[in-house]
């Protein structure tokens, strides 16, 4: 417990002013998720009347909903609690073949669990699993619907259930029995198995957040801390902020809370982050294929893609007659087979044109994708580029005076160079899809003084060293990457601030922009 | 825990040796508690008169906790059942032998269930996805995860 209040005082450093570009998010340990819950069952106990673990079911049959809940329980308490799992269908309990010499039971109240038993109550014969047909057990369970199996099934079932299953929802064995086992049933079943215990305590976490608009899970595998965004818990937020939030565990523990496009794929929205993904997902190769390989017809425009033979092409669809190398009409060619020399005729620069412009809408998304993928692919070189700046540094500091310390601002330029590449390569989806117009214009020179910023930086760090000019390209290197954290600041901010203004307009059709 | 399949399956077959199995259905091999075999047919007036089918069951150590892997044996004496909801590989999509199996249920109650879904049925047809789920089928039925059609059938 201790070690939980130092990591959460930790996680929330005392933040100075929120930038445009930042949200409000708060970082909860599992303890402290716990502890939202136990208030929500705390309220419907009291409501209600009924113990703990009767509340805990009857809010995660309703996905945590508590106005939801409470209007059924008002409405009608015994059908809920049918199916909540708490009490069996009919209120007499029936005698079930799985504990048909039981004697008098006690009747089912609903709402109110009956006690695990165990030993199950005395009996002539020895009592014999219809599981494991084991009549050497001693020590038996039954939920209230007196389905009695030893101690060993349930304890097999129940982990089965958690640790291969991932399953909270835990159902009688019986056959067609609905019954669920609440919280202190499991512990019984499990015993001293505290592992599967905290795993089940987890999946119960996991329930819970992902029932609560306002919290998710951080993704980073293992990660048991939970993040609270209720800025970015409605899809309508979404169109004005990016919320990257961070559970703080560590630098790799960052998401995005509105998608799983990316974990930080600002300063563009959800909605065209994801849009731009797919339309690569869809198009890129499609469409780089297509560029290198096909022409189009200069009458129809269907796609034509040669194949062999000669270049006089007929049209398929159209049966336009052209010449492949210059694209011009064929009947100007007469019979001058397979030498084309007429590449400026008037004709075939008409044809060329007509062709250009039916490709532009290629070019320009193959513009955009380019420059996407290209900083996507410098920013997975990084890696490389820091071995390589690891090595410089320790050269620098044989070579030169400086200490270890301060030979950092070579890790800390590639850092920043990581990071702006980020920025950059969404600034690229989104201009995609921007309408045309100031606003737009404005954003790209945004983006290219980042950009050339950025290059400028990274030349820098490529640059072999000289012993002798050590202290200037410190000097240069460190004030480019001041430079270029606040190019990236600029980018990030004002495209933000645009967002909150409603100041870009798309040329296609964005979720949430209507 | 050990042995909990083999002491479960040590009393079941010998609950069939001393009461036999249920009309139409026997046991072919059970030499192991790994795999089964049975063989079923569908009793009175039905679809399938005169076919006789065989069911092959096989048993995880966690068996009876986790269902056993059943399908309809596809040999050159048994053929997969026409029914729409077995595919021609002989896999079975039955949810009680998945999301639904109960660790109360047993190999004859497993058996029972199938006969009486064949005997229900009233058209006998493929699965509509048959040759899409034969061609990626996995060896073991309990890998796939079927969607439970409708329970008319």
């Amino acid at each position: 417990m201790d070690m939980e209040v130092f990591d959460s005082d930790f996680k929330v450093p005392g933040k100075e002013k929120k930038k445009s570009y930042e949200v409000d998010a708060e970082s909860l340990s599992q303890a402290q998720v716990e502890r939202l819950m136990s208030v929500d069952v705390d309220h419907i106990r009291g409501i209600f009347g009924v113990d703990a673990p009767v509340a805990s079911l009857l809010l995660r049959y309703m996905n945590w909903n508590k106005e939801r809940l409470i209007e059924k329980y008002m409405d009608d308490p015994t059908a809920i609690n049918v199916d909540a799992g708490i009490s069996a269908a009919d209120e007499e309990p029936k005698v079930s073949r799985a504990a048909s010499t039981t004697g008098p039971t006690r009747t089912t109240r609903s709402g109110k669990l009956s006690k695990v038993k165990s030993p199950s109550p005395k009996r002539d014969e020895p009592f014999v699993c219809p599981i494991c047909f084991d009549d050497t057990q001693t020590e038996t369970l039954a939920l209230s619907c007196t389905h009695t199996f030893c101690a060993s099934c349930w304890n097999a079932y129940v982990t089965g259930k958690i640790r291969e299953e991932g399953e909270h929802w835990i159902r009688c064995m019986a056959e067609g029995c609905s019954l669920v086992a609440p919280d202190p049933f499991i512990q019984q079943a499990l015993g001293d198995d505290t592992a599967t215990w905290s795993r089940f305590q987890e999946l119960l976490v996991r329930h819970f957040v992902s029932c609560n608009k306002n919290l998710k899970f951080c993704p980073y595998p293992n990660c048991t801390y939970t993040v609270s965004c209720p800025a970015a818990a409605t899809k309508s937020s979404l169109s004005t902020i990016v919320p990257t939030v961070t559970c703080g565990a560590g630098p790799d523990h960052k998401f995005c809370f509105g998608c799983s496009v990316e974990s930080d794929h600002r300063p563009v929205v959800c909605a065209v982050a994801s849009m731009w993904l797919k339309k690569c997902h869809d198009d890129s190769e499609t469409a780089n294929w297509i560029k290198s390989n096909t022409k189009e017809c200069t009458k129809c425009q269907s796609t034509i893609e040669k194949n062999g033979g000669c270049n006089h092409m007929t049209c398929k669809k159209c049966k336009h007659e052209f010449c492949w190398v210059c694209m011009g009409p064929w009947t100007e060619h007469g019979t001058a087979w397979y030498s084309c020399n007429r590449y400026d005729e008037k004709a075939s620069q008409d044809a060329r044109d007509s062709q250009s412009k039916s490709r532009a809408s290629l070019e320009r998304y193959l513009h955009y994708y380019n420059r996407w993928a290209n900083h996507e692919q410098s920013a997975k070189l990084s890696m490389d580029l820091y071995k390589k700046t690891e090595q410089k540094m320790e050269e620098m500091q044989i070579t030169s005076e400086l200490t270890w310390i301060e030979v950092q601002f070579m890790k800390k330029a590639v850092d920043e160079v990581f990071k702006c590449r980020m920025t950059l390569k969404w600034t690229y989806a989104m201009a995609y899809y921007l309408e045309r117009g100031n606003p737009k214009e404005l954003f790209e020179d945004n983006q290219r003084d980042l950009e050339k910023a950025v290059e400028d930086l990274s030349e820098l760090l490529e640059q072999a060293i000289e012993p002798a000019e050590i202290a200037t390209l410190r000097q240069k290197v460190t004030d480019k990457t001041v430079y270029v954290q606040k190019r990236n600041e600029i980018m990030l901010e004002d495209t933000a601030n645009g967002f909150l203004e409603g100041r870009w307009t798309w040329n296609a059709t964005v979720e949430g922009f209507e | 825990m050990a042995g909990i399949a083999s002491r479960r399956l040590a009393k079941e077959l010998k609950e069939i040796h001393t009461q036999g199995c249920p009309v139409g259905i026997q046991l072919l091999s059970a030499d192991n508690f790994e795999e089964w075999h049975l063989s079923l047919e569908v009793m009175g007036d039905s679809q399938y008169q005169g076919e006789v089918f065989a069911l092959k069951f096989r048993f995880e150590p966690q068996y009876p906790i986790s269902a056993p892997a059943v399908q309809f044996m596809v040999t050159d004496k048994y053929k997969s059942p026409v029914h729409p909801h077995v595919y021609s590989n002989g896999h079975i999509c039955a949810s009680i032998l998945g999301t639904e199996w109960s660790p109360v249920l047993s190999v004859i109650g497993v058996c029972v269930t199938l006969q009486s879904m064949l005997a229900s049925c009233k058209k006998k047809e493929r699965p509509p996805d048959n040759d899409r789920y034969v061609r990626h089928a996995p060896d073991n039925p309990k890998q796939t995860r079927f969607h439970y059609h409708d329970d008319t059938v």
